[in-house]
């Protein structure tokens, strides 16, 4: 049994007939009709008509230990109980603004079961007792965006949404938001003020969201595949979502696989699931070649040399232990011809792009990093470069207003921990220790391009 | 009260304080740079961190709340690591090439970078450029210096009303810009020249003028509005470069209005006055101080003896200084005439005698803070009074309602509760009528026979539901011909409320001149009277009339008529020129000593910053001597304190005497008649300081008045926004008609004290439009 069982033959299918040729109107199965005829929205009718409280949601949620799916980890049960009961005015908020490289899991979720994250947002709001609430979806997927829109008229017309819902007295209008593709409108407080309208920017915390959110009013905000697991947690109960995954760490997760495999895609697997099962998953290596190094978390998380990684289980202690994140689940896979000061370049070119301007460490220090790693690149770097990165981190690190300055000094500082004798034979050589023609053939999209398949 | 410790010491400071509140309580400095205590907290400059016990990371000091039994290390080795390491990142961008930066020697930046700064930057990457920005006349740009601390965003935003200022862009890509094609027209503009820590935002009229180091620091009052704003004038060689704000929270806060900041310029003007003339034959002549003196002394000896010394009326600039004032007032009495007024845009004095004292403010500035309701009557709030507006506009955002009766309504950029709007004429019948709704709540009579509109019975309720109201009339109201009974009904309405209700001094010694008693007496003639009965001889003391008083064309008529016009100014023109015979010039306020008497009666005194200009002098002793030419008694002072202190009969932080009472005021409410004209005050051309300071009339503020008509005034009088009208009072005039739907129906909003609008009389009248 799994969270989005009835459809993962959907999802293993789309990638099996070519991943990104898959087209939307192909789609079956995310209207109001499918949905309902796989238990939709029977979670929320369970809630309504055995009239649980919102403290017992509340508690059934703790006890199944989902924990936040956008990255953080944390337990989405606790975040909910933070919200103050006697405010007049509350909103609840999905994160759909899936900006974190590697991450493709909500978009998924979007495209095939929309109507699995209105149910959680539903349920959310009954909760928190919220009356409102918005789904920021970004802006690259315009498509699912109105694909969202619909769902949400579907729901209405049925009488999810809206005044008495369900004859339960309870009201909650919903409704969607789309942003314009900033990675930084991810981070909970600015894809607040992108809501209201302003540049998205982090707000300084505290005050957390829970007491001065949307609007200056209480507000919760989960992840997309947070609130799409919460209809699973109450078909099967908290216990049981919690005891499919391992103590701690309940549930199952969506992993999206991308690099090196041979089938890369998403994959919902159980927590503490081990990474070598995953890997087999997603069809193993691509072209047999060895494991160089995977980033298990989206490109945020340090990354790990490919033997660790195979000593891993997928859930948030096993990977921490091993010195990174779990993250969103977002499990970049590089393979022997990846030359890691080229990716590394890549992952802070990224940062520096997506950078909002706020605070000066993060501002000014998101462009020396990626200079220097550019400069190493191109042949130019310098013996104490190494040094001057590391400096460099550790002076944005815990510095700044939102964790983005953290996320773009974590890649930094774990590619050279662990690949040292690349970044230096680089800087020594002016070139890579991976020959060009090796990095080339690690890569279908060149090999078919050069003529070369 | 919340305990901590901050750098070992032991601090109690209030709830909700921030830590490097508590550190300025101790006075312990942390380094800051977008953090600023009249703005919202940003937090991101990162200047500020500082180590906080049981916290793994430094926090920043402006953002973090004080808890109790928090310990804070301002100076420990986690604290300054994490400042140096953000001195490093705001320095990598710099241009560091202070020599050549208009803001070195005044630069936070370059400050900060002495002691959190490395010898050598280890950045050797190419460093970014930022294309300047045209934000108009007052405020330079340096774009590539700025270290996006947002400081002037949120000025715009927060205090001046408006976001005229954002941060575009991303990453190390951000600027600051303004709206595109726009540029920042505040008229409170000047304060982001200040709030800018660093040189990206500098005064252009200043720029590359001097070096903080070459000016001396001193401190003057504006002479400008009735705020009386505090000022540090900066000086090189005796003359005046720059104006800054002098902190003082009780008047002006830490801010300026850019009138008070950029008037300066006027100081140094090419039409400054610098030789006694004398016109003889027609022709104007230089002569010397004494003979000036003494054919002055002369010609008003003349008048007196051959038409009578009633035949000689006295002229007085509201921004002439107390001891300006009462000089003049004590010559003109001293040579037998009344005729003495400084109440000059005034067009009602039918209030003269049934004063209970002098109009003021009727209250503390500072006590605007603590009002719960507010009413402001008949003022174009923001121009007349740019940061009283600003006051309002803080309070109203922290829950005091703001309503408003004018005949314009222009955005005041703060949250009003209601308003209502009104021609001219009909201003006091709105007034009565809101009396009338509190009145009928409170179960009084109001002694009026109106109907309540509903806006009027909205501002009512609201001034009826507070615990501490209060009634604030403006410039409008002071001119208006029916300021008597509108003050009358405003002290009733206060009455019934138990509110305080004042004027918003015009200008800066619109008190002063009460005080200085610079108001005629018994038979003397008040300003309105002085040019309606044309006399022989004037005495104009810093005013140019035709722009000055409430009618500019009967004015410069009753100057031109005049056997004798006496110009006592700092400043020549050629309307002077024309109707003049001497001119003797006299210092502005920078170059004298003096006193202006702010409109809730603050006394504030002032040296002179500078040596006068060529040959001018102090005012106050050009009259002493021409006292003493006259030989009249009591002319012996050797100080202007002397004036002063013989005036206020001793020292006094505030004047007493002070009462905005009238008795015996019968409110007749008139009836609507014709077109009306809703005469404004532009904000740079109020007075003849602003009306010569190059920038500011390069300023959006300063644009040339148009016939502004609301949409069904335009389709009645046949006109098109754009076309040429004909404007006919007791003039006419020519003037582009524009579209304003703030303006009432039936009106024409045309500015006062403009040469192109001086021509059409009073600024309260009935006029024709015609298309021309």
């Amino acid at each position: 049994m799994a969270l989005l069982e009835a459809i993962n033959p959907l999802l293993s299918a789309g990638w099996q007939q070519g991943g990104h040729e898959w087209r939307l109107e192909n789609d079956a199965g995310w209207r109001l009709k499918d949905y309902e005829a796989r238990g939709g929205y029977q979670s929320l009718r369970k809630i309504i008509e055995t009239s649980m409280s919102p403290d017992d949601v509340i508690a059934e949620v703790k006890k199944s230990v989902l924990r936040g799916r956008g990255g953080a980890g944390f337990p989405t049960g606790l975040k909910w109980s933070f919200m103050p009961k006697a405010a007049p005015e509350k909103y609840i908020v999905c994160n759909t603004d899936e900006g974190e490289p590697g991450t493709f899991k909500d978009r998924d979720i979007q495209r095939y079961d929309p109507h699995v994250i209105i149910e959680g947002m539903i349920i959310a709001a009954y909760a928190v007792g919220a009356g409102r609430g918005y789904n920021y979806i970004h802006g690259e997927i315009y498509e699912l965006y109105q694909r969202f829109e619909d769902a949400l008229d579907e729901a209405r017309a049925a009488g999810y949404l809206g005044q008495n819902i369900l004859g339960s007295g309870f009201n909650f209008d919903l409704f969607a938001h789309h942003g314009w593709g900033a990675y930084i409108c991810g981070e909970e407080s600015a894809l607040l003020e992108s809501i209201e309208g302003k540049k998205g920017q982090p707000r300084f915390k505290p005050p957390f969201p829970a007491n001065v959110g949307l609007y200056g009013k209480p507000t919760t905000i989960n992840n997309t595949e947070s609130f799409a697991s919460i209809p699973f947690i109450f078909r099967i109960g908290g216990e049981g979502f919690l005891n499919l995954g391992k103590p701690n760490n309940g549930g199952t997760k969506l992993f999206s696989v991308s690099g090196h495999v041979n089938r890369p895609g998403n994959f919902e697997v159980p927590m503490g699931t081990p990474f070598a099962k995953l890997l087999e998953m997603a069809g193993g290596m691509r072209g047999g070649r060895k494991l160089k190094a995977v980033i298990p978390g989206g490109s945020s998380a340090p990354v790990l040399p490919g033997d660790i990684m195979m000593d891993c289980t997928l859930d948030y202690d096993s990977i921490a232990k091993a010195g990174s994140m779990l993250g969103s689940g977002a499990v970049i896979v590089m393979d022997e011809t990846t030359c890691m000061v080229k990716a590394l370049e890549r992952l802070a070119w990224f940062y520096y792009e997506e950078s909002c301007g706020q605070c000066t460490p993060c501002r000014e220090g998101t462009g020396w990093l990626y200079k220097v790693i550019h400069r190493i690149e191109h042949g130019q770097g310098k013996p104490e470069d190494l040094a001057l990165l590391d400096r460099l981190t550790v002076n944005i690190m815990g510095r700044t207003i939102c964790a983005l300055g953290d996320a773009a000094s974590m890649p930094v500082q774990s590619f050279i921990k662990h690949f040292r004798s690349e970044f230096e034979y680089h800087i020594e050589h002016k070139k890579c220790l991976v020959p060009p023609d090796v990095q080339r053939t690690g890569s279908t999209f060149y090999t078919r391009k050069m003529g070369q398949a | 009260m919340l305990e901590l410790e901050l750098d070992g010491k032991q601090l109690s400071v209030p709830e909700g304080s921030t830590v490097i509140e508590a550190a300025h309580q101790a006075g312990v400095y942390i380094p800051h740079f977008c953090y600023h205590k009249k703005l919202s907290i940003a937090a991101n400059c990162r200047m500020c961190l500082v180590q906080v016990e049981k916290a793994p990371k430094p926090l920043p000091a402006c953002a973090t709340p004080v808890t109790n039994g928090m310990k804070v290390f301002t100076h420990s080795e986690m604290a300054v690591t994490a400042q140096k390491g953000v001195m490093e990142f705001l320095l990598i961008n710099h241009p560091l090439d202070c020599p050549i930066c208009d803001q070195g020697g005044e630069c936070q930046l370059q400050d900060l970078a002495v002691g959190y700064g490395d010898g050598a930057s280890r950045y050797e990457e190419d460093k970014r450029v930022v294309p300047n920005k045209d934000l108009g006349p007052l405020v330079s740009t340096d774009m590539t210096r700025c270290i996006n601390c947002t400081r002037c965003v949120r000025f715009t935003q927060e205090i001046a009303g408006l976001m005229e200022l954002g941060q575009a862009f991303r990453g190390d890509r951000a600027e600051i810009m303004s709206f595109v094609g726009k540029t920042v027209d505040s008229e409170l503009s000047g304060n982001i020249i200040d709030l800018c820590p660093v040189g990206a935002l500098t005064s252009k009229p200043f720029r590359f003028s001097a070096r903080t180091w070459e000016l001396a620091r001193r401190k003057s009052v504006s002479p400008h509005d009735g705020l009386g704003s505090n000022l540090i004038v900066q000086v090189k060689h005796d003359r005046v470069m720059r104006v800054l704000p002098l902190e003082n929270e009780q008047v002006n806060e830490c801010w300026l209005s850019d009138k008070d900041r950029f008037s300066y310029e006027a100081l140094n003007s090419a039409e400054r006055l610098t030789k006694p003339m004398v016109k003889q034959d027609g022709q104007w002549q230089e002569v010397d101080w004494n003979v000036a003196l003494d054919y002055t002394a002369h010609a008003l000896r003349d008048v007196a003896k051959n038409h009578g010394a009633e035949s000689i009326g006295a002229l007085v600039s509201p921004h002439a200084t107390l001891e300006e004032m009462a000089l003049v007032a004590k010559l003109m009495r001293g040579l037998g005439s009344e005729n003495i007024d400084f109440r000059l845009r005034q067009s009602d004095f039918s209030a003269d005698g049934k004063r209970q004292g002098a109009p003021w403010l009727g209250m503390k500035i500072a006590e605007i803070n603590t009002l719960d309701r507010v009413l402001v009557v008949g003022s174009f709030l923001r121009k007349d009074h740019p940061l009283l507006a600003q006051r309002l506009r803080q309070v109203a955002k922290k829950g005091t309602q703001v309503s408003v009766i004018h005949s314009a309504d222009d955005d005041l950029l703060i949250k009003l509760f209601a308003k209502a709007v009104a021609a001219p004429s009909q201003l006091p019948a709105m007034l009565a009528q809101v009396l009338k709704a509190v009145a009928d709540a409170k179960g009084a009579n109001a002694g009026v026979d109106v109907t309540v509109s509903a806006e009027a019975k909205r501002i009512a309720d609201s001034l009826v539901s507070g615990a501490s109201a209060g009634v604030l009339l403006g410039n409008f109201v002071q001119h208006h011909p029916q300021a008597a009974v509108l003050n009358a009904l405003a002290q009733q309405l206060a009455g019934l409320l138990g509110a305080k209700f004042g004027f918003l001094g015009e200008a800066a010694n619109s008190v002063g001149g009460y005080v200085a008693n610079a108001v005629p007496k018994g038979e003397g003639l008040n300003a309105a009277r002085m040019l309606a009965e044309p006399r022989t001889a004037y005495l104009l003391l810093g005013t140019e009339p035709e722009f000055d008083c409430a009618d500019g064309a009967a004015a410069l008529a009753a100057m031109k008529q005049a056997k004798s016009v006496i110009v006592v100014s700092p400043f020549k023109s050629q309307a002077a020129l024309d109707y003049a015979d001497v001119l003797l010039p006299v210092s502005p306020f920078s170059e004298t000593s003096g006193t202006f008497i702010n409109t809730e009666g603050r006394v504030q005194s002032f040296y002179a910053v500078a040596k006068p200009q060529g040959e001018a002098r102090p005012a106050w002793k050009v009259l002493r001597v021409l006292g003493n030419l006259l030989e009249l008694d009591g002319f012996g002072y050797d100080s202007s304190e002397q004036v002063r202190d013989e005036v206020l009969g001793g020292k006094a932080e505030f004047v007493s005497g002070l009462d905005n009472g009238v008795d015996g005021v019968a409110v007749e409410l008139p009836a609507v008649s014709g077109i009306e004209r809703v005469a404004d005050v532009p904000i740079h051309f109020a007075d003849a300081l602003a009306r010569r300071a190059p920038s500011l009339q390069a300023t959006a503020d300063a644009a040339a008045p148009t016939a502004r008509m609301n949409a069904a005034t335009l389709a009645r009088t046949g006109v098109v926004a754009g076309d040429m009208v004909n404007i006919g009072a007791g003039g006419t005039v020519s003037l582009v008609a524009q579209l304003d739907a703030g303006v009432p129906d039936n009106c024409v909003r045309i500015a006062a004290a403009h040469s192109a609008t001086a021509g059409l009389g009073a600024m309260f009248a009935n006029v024709t439009v015609e298309r021309a």
